[in-house]
């Protein structure tokens, strides 16, 4: 038994010919107001996108912005008329689509809450007898006389959505509205999501918020330009989702590092001079060099004796990636080759968080290996075995120079990558860790799981 | 469509919410509040009344007392023109309200129509009032007339308001345009002067064509004129139009509905 069923649903929305004001009195004299009407442009919301909830059931729909979620949602509750296919819905719907929507500035709270229930397809008696219910789940008792042009944003979207919730619908479209209140408010929705669930009753939900999906839905639709990705458990649905998303992002990081690495080569190319870099010649030690980095700037620089030719970052599978879990593995992977033999050679890697704040750096005169000698081409690898940092976006410092700071090849700020993580701890080295508790301390089972989560992704 | 229509009934304590809700918002803040309703109809009769009594005295022997004549035709011609003015832009305003609820979207005009029927029942109890005041009493038998002039005024005045309504989301400019056309037709009806004067009577063919003529005339035979009311055919045949009218401009209006949500 289906609650909502979409069959091939497509819509595709038009854009009018933008001259608004010249249209009526062009659409006379041409006799073209048929034609006007059509549109000039088409776009497609959703296409061909089919699924269906099973009544009693809680379904996500996620997606990046603009692939569709809250056109399927309109279509859904009826707002709007699918151009292709057929939607079936059963039972009362109430679309928590804008909360507060038919709000009237200027009367009461108590008189908006009326018309916005019979609106919402309640009648007068059916209100009056959830009034005070809705008035307590708002909070807003003491204002509820009041005009409503006197709410602040967040009484507003209160008591908007406790008059929607209180419908008490068959079947519940939420469109991203449970950042409607604070802390505890948020906690009442969530809690009110529940009962519904408890009640048999249909919610389908469209937000961003992966984590909600994946705590109250038993089913999830991914769509992604209008079309639908994929659909299932949204365990799965979550991860393929994020999968794409780090695609989508590694891409861009590709783009943007190639793009620094070939503006750093092109000066050095020209200018061929070593010591463009003031603090090159006082660098003497490890330690000054990495406070220079703060005020560094991504760059190139070095005399090219011994040039790093290419820098990848690879990730477990020894596949070259821009973005990683938080506590995978991560090589940096340097292919170097000398014009001549030397003697006097150092190499260092460093990493910065967005701020600009070195993270970890080290190279290997300070790891006390002796160089011997380079010749020819070569390859370095600097092999993390668990990449601790939280989520962000770091960059890469990568060089080859001489004992006392002589530059041979000196890539600043060139790499660019993710660290994705599920835990939103903050800082930016989260140490190996886990948690003990003893005594009469216990923590919801549920929990402590999604606690855990983020250690073995 | 008809399925629609049929829906529309369940929604009519929508309706009267939001028609309550429209008169409450209007007067809200203001000091006189919902004295306005009878302060404004007064305002312009006393001003048209001075300018037709003193500045150019009406000769015409039927039009007296003239404030009550007048009275007569502007009532039911403030009611047509605030409900068009109001509904024209009554789906751009509610736009919203159209984008993010589910509800039949011809109830914002009508509601606009509905409201101001409220004003012109107000502006009965003056008239009313006037009509003691002169002692000039209207015919008895005239006065069954008068709902039903009421009626097809209101199936009339709900025909164009939907028309007008669909109509401006896509095409904005209907607004100025309304308020000049409201202009030219006030004229053009038979309000301020009486439809049995000489000079009017020369274009009796070309005043048929207005509609509001004949509510107007209606109106007044019914509350100023003794006598039967003779223009009563007229009335009836206007009442059928009317209803043809209201189910074209219905179905005009159902057939722009899906466009809405996107064009406002």
């Amino acid at each position: 038994m289906n609650a909502i069923e979409l069959a091939h649903v497509s819509k595709i929305y038009r854009r009018y010919s933008g001259k608004q004001f010249a249209t009526l009195k062009s659409a006379l004299l041409q006799r073209s107001i048929l034609r006007e009407l059509r549109p000039s442009e088409v776009f497609p919301a959703l296409d061909d996108v089919s699924f269906s909830v099973p009544k009693g059931s809680t379904y996500g729909v996620i997606g990046r912005n603009g692939s569709g979620k809250s056109t399927a949602l309109k279509l859904v509750a009826g707002i709007t008329k699918p151009t292709s296919g057929s939607v079936r819905v059963e039972g009362r719907v109430s679309a928590l689509i804008e909360l507060g929507a038919g709000f009237h500035p200027e009367i009461s709270g108590r008189e908006n809450v009326y018309i916005n229930g019979i609106m919402l397809g309640l009648s007068r008696r059916d209100v009056q007898a959830r009034f005070d219910e809705i008035v307590d789940f708002a909070e807003m008792r003491e204002f509820i006389d009041a005009p409503v042009k006197t709410y602040s944003s967040g009484m507003y979207m209160r008591l908007g959505f406790a008059v929607a919730i209180h419908v008490d619908p068959d079947v519940l479209l939420v469109d991203e509205v449970l950042a409607v209140g604070d802390e505890g408010f948020t906690h009442k929705c969530l809690d009110k999501f529940a009962e519904f669930r408890r009640r048999g009753r249909t919610v389908l939900l469209v937000t961003h918020s992966l984590g909600l999906v994946e705590r109250f839905c038993d089913d999830a639709l991914w769509l992604d330009a209008g079309r639908a990705r994929d659909h299932g458990d949204p365990r799965r649905i979550i991860d393929a989702y994020l999968t794409a998303v780090e695609q989508g992002e590694e891409h861009l990081l590709a783009t943007a590092t190639a793009k620094a690495v070939a503006a750093a080569a092109a000066p050095a190319a020209d200018g061929d001079k070593p010591g463009r870099a003031p603090e090159a010649t006082s660098a003497q030690s490890g330690e000054s060099e990495l406070q220079d980095m703060f005020k560094a700037v991504e760059g190139r620089w070095g005399s090219r004796e011994v040039e790093i030719t290419e820098v990848a970052l690879l990730d477990s599978a020894g596949e070259p990636s821009f973005v990683f879990r938080s506590g995978e593995a991560m090589s940096v992977r340097l292919t170097v080759s000398a014009k001549a033999p030397e003697a006097d050679f150092v190499f260092g890697v460093s990493l910065f968080n967005a701020d600009g704040v070195c993270c970890y750096g080290t190279n290997t005169d300070l790891e006390e290996m002796a160089a011997d000698q380079i010749d020819g081409a070569g390859q370095v690898t600097f092999a993390i075995e668990s990449l601790d940092l939280v989520e962000g976006t770091y960059k890469l410092d990568v060089a080859v120079h001489k004992r006392d700071g002589y530059p041979y090849d000196y890539h600043r700020l060139l790499y660019t990558f993710r660290v994705k993580s599920r835990t939103h701890d903050v800082g930016f080295y989260r140490p190996h860790h886990r948690w003990i508790f003893s005594g009469g301390i216990r923590f919801k089972a549920d929990t402590a799981r999604e606690g855990k989560k983020p250690l073995q992704p | 469509m008809f399925a629609h229509l049929a829906q529309l009934i369940r929604y009519r304590g929508l309706i009267v919410s939001l028609v309550a809700r429209e008169l409450k918002a209007r007067y809200r803040g203001s000091v006189l509040g919902f004295l306005w309703s009878f302060i404004n109809p007064l305002l312009l009769l006393s001003i048209y009344t001075f300018v037709f009594t003193v500045v150019f005295p009406n000769t015409n022997p039927y039009t007296k007392p003239y404030a009550l004549f007048f009275f007569c035709g502007i009532l039911p011609w403030n009611w047509f023109a605030s409900s068009l003015m109001e509904s024209s832009s009554a789906l751009v305003a509610g736009g919203n309200l159209i984008k993010k609820v589910l509800f039949p979207a011809e109830i914002l005009p009508l509601v606009n129509v509905f409201a101001n029927m409220v004003h012109f029942c107000l502006g009965l109890l003056i008239l009313a009032a006037f009509i003691v005041g002169y002692r000039h009493w209207p015919d008895g038998a005239g006065l069954l007339w008068f709902p039903v002039t009421v009626l097809v005024q209101l199936v009339f005045t709900c025909a164009l308001a939907l028309f007008l309504s669909a109509l401006t989301v896509h095409f904005r400019d209907i607004r100025d345009l309304l308020a000049n056309l409201l202009m030219f037709w006030f004229w053009a009806t038979p309000i301020i002067y009486p439809w049995t004067d000489p000079n009017v009577s020369r274009f009796h063919s070309l005043f048929n064509l207005n509609p509001f003529t004949h509510l107007a005339v209606t109106y007044q035979e019914i509350l100023f004129f003794p006598g039967p009311v003779g223009h009563a055919r007229w009335l009836l045949a206007l009442g059928v139009a009317s209803v043809v009218l209201f189910l074209a401009a219905y179905w005009f209006f159902d057939r722009l509905r899906d466009s809405f949500a996107e064009a406002v």
